[in-house]
């Protein structure tokens, strides 16, 4: 008896395995990036696209004379000259850095804040029910509403710039967190806490991993806030002690009339915006969703 | 935490019963007053039995797994368990920021395992479920039936005495069940873990396990019992399966009928 019911077990055994192999290899999707080719096609030409018309239009502008005034509109060839002759003179890359290196600072200050922030407030009702409505509010109340009141408390320096930063960014990081963990599937606590995960633990192992997606996107929304927040504290408080970033160079722009320069500073404001985000914070952003197989293929 | 489950698991070595539910009962508010889940429910699982829990909707039979899993606590009686016991989902449950092999060694580590066991016994463990090459695998890359796998071995990675199983094939197509319930089986047989087993399916109660409890519903108590000693390998199209299904369904339908009647 025994050792028959073995050898049938051992057989059936067997051809289990190679059913489930089977039935593994039928399920199983192959997944792999999509060739070079279609991303061309599809990502990058689009936008290319995009800008060579909105130039096409801007330059029919100028050479048909519909606004025939270089003080209100002025070529992009003129401002090609003006971002050339900074780059020859050595001063575009300062313009940059001086605001890029402000931004990002104040934006790790904001990281630092407004993490811990956004837990106390998903996980504490108390702090939840005093802080959750201000954050929210917070967040719609434009950042450049702190730049008076932030020039007065601190006087025209840096720390008013971070000051102005950190209550445009803090809002944003914190409910992104908040939004996360409010978004984490109960299935997930109750997976965890059958596991022992309770508690810190519970916190540490499950929930702040699984409203990273959220965060992430808090950041991504935190850095945009930040980089406005920025840019207002620079043009309002133009000071030249401060060193010259991109919204002081918009400033000195308008005060000398110089509408190249204006666009100038406006063309650099919106590409370094644009340009942390596609190399920070998207790469980032889908680097959680494509691990979580978030990431919708179209 | 390894060593007090240790000495956990020493203290009750001698234990008669993997869970002891002793007269449980269970009432949620509702809108009219307190409605009762679970009435006076009393049901022991033996170690290294294969018990299963059928009833119809409303029978409670998810609350009383959450109960003896320590999710929530009755409103009488008592339950016991011979330590902190596992718990498997009709959903997966896995962690998808997590791989296959990860998850396993998250359960690991909350079991108190030290770190540079942790890697080993997840991919035994994978093997035990037949997924050996699955470690670096994401939760998405895997079929329904393949995470079904992993969260198996997950729970069983907390080395508990006790499985609960809560619908845990309910979401896959017939076949991946039908294969699933051989693999449930195999390894209820090499690892001599108590399972406690939730299903409405009554085939699937009947080719899994040695005992059936029928619950009856609204509220939830234990109407009939039936011990199945038909042996393994069992399959779903076997004749003896299919004559104690046709049994316990009519008593099912049966159980169902009385709620239509007042």
């Amino acid at each position: 008896m025994a050792s028959t019911d073995s050898t049938t077990v051992a057989k059936d055994g067997n051809d289990l395995a190679g059913l489930e192999a089977g039935l593994d290899a039928l399920e199983t999707r192959q997944t792999g990036r999509p060739p070079f080719r279609q991303t061309f096609v599809e990502k990058i030409l689009p936008p290319v696209v995009a800008i060579v018309l909105v130039l096409a239009v801007w330059q029919g502008l100028v050479s048909f004379k519909v606004v025939d005034d270089p003080t209100k509109l002025p070529a992009p060839s003129d401002v090609w000259n003006v971002v050339q002759t900074a780059w020859l003179q050595g001063e575009l890359l300062g313009y940059i850095w001086t605001s890029v290196s402000r931004g990002l600072l104040g934006f790790c200050f904001a990281l630092v804040i407004g993490t811990p922030l956004g837990l106390l407030v998903a996980r504490v009702k108390v702090v939840r029910a005093a802080l959750g409505p201000i954050l929210s509010g917070l967040q719609s109340l434009p950042s450049v509403a702190w730049v008076p009141p932030a020039v007065i408390w601190l006087g025209l320096n840096n720390s008013m710039m971070y000051a102005v930063i950190l209550l445009g960014a803090v809002p944003s990081i914190a409910n992104g967190l908040v939004s996360g963990v409010d978004q984490v599937p109960p299935l997930f606590l109750r997976a965890g806490r059958t596991l022992g995960a309770t508690g810190l633990k519970g916190t540490w192992h499950i929930v702040l991993p699984a409203a990273l997606p959220g965060y992430v996107a808090g950041l991504k929304q935190g850095w945009a806030f930040s980089w406005r927040s920025l840019m207002a504290a620079e043009i309002i408080a133009s000071f030249p002690d401060l060193g010259v970033g991109l919204g002081q160079l918009l400033e000195n722009g308008r005060n000398a009339s110089d509408m190249a320069m204006v666009f100038e500073a406006i063309l650099l404001i919106l590409i370094v915006g644009i340009a942390i985000d596609l190399l920070i914070f998207s790469p980032l952003e889908r680097w959680v969703l494509r691990n979580r197989g978030l990431l919708v293929k179209s | 935490m390894a060593t007090t489950l240790a000495k956990a698991a020493d203290a009750t070595a001698s234990a008669t019963h993997a869970a002891r539910i002793e007269h449980v009962s269970k009432s949620y508010p509702g809108p009219a007053g307190q409605q009762l889940v679970l009435d006076d429910i009393t049901l022991d699982v033996a170690p290294g039995e294969f018990v299963t829990l059928l009833g119809a909707s409303g029978c409670g039979k998810s609350t009383l797994l959450n109960l003896v899993a320590g999710l929530d606590r009755p409103s009488a009686g008592e339950i016991t368990t011979d330590g902190r016991p596992a718990l498997m989902f009709q959903e997966h449950a896995l962690f998808p920021w997590l791989t296959a092999g990860k998850n396993i060694e998250l359960a690991l580590k909350l079991s108190g395992v030290p770190k540079p066991e942790r890697r080993g016994k997840a991919e035994e463990l994978l093997e035990l479920v037949r997924l050996k090459g699955a470690y670096r695998k994401r939760v998405h890359e895997l079929s329904g039936g393949m995470r079904q796998r992993v969260a198996l071995a997950r729970a069983l990675a907390q080395e508990s005495k006790l499985l609960l199983m809560d619908e845990p094939f309910a979401a896959l197509d017939a076949i991946t069940r039908d294969v699933l319930h051989d693999e449930l089986t195999r390894i209820w047989r090499e690892t001599e873990v108590s399972v406690l087993f939730v299903t409405h399916n009554v085939r699937e109660a009947v080719r899994l396990a040695q005992r059936v409890v029928l619950l009856s519903s609204r509220p939830g108590r234990v109407a009939r019992e039936w011990t199945v000693d038909i042996p393994h390998p069992r399959r779903i199209e076997d004749t003896a399966v299919a004559e104690l299904s046709v049994e316990i369904t009519e008593e099912l339908r049966e159980e169902i009928r009385r709620h239509g009647q007042h």
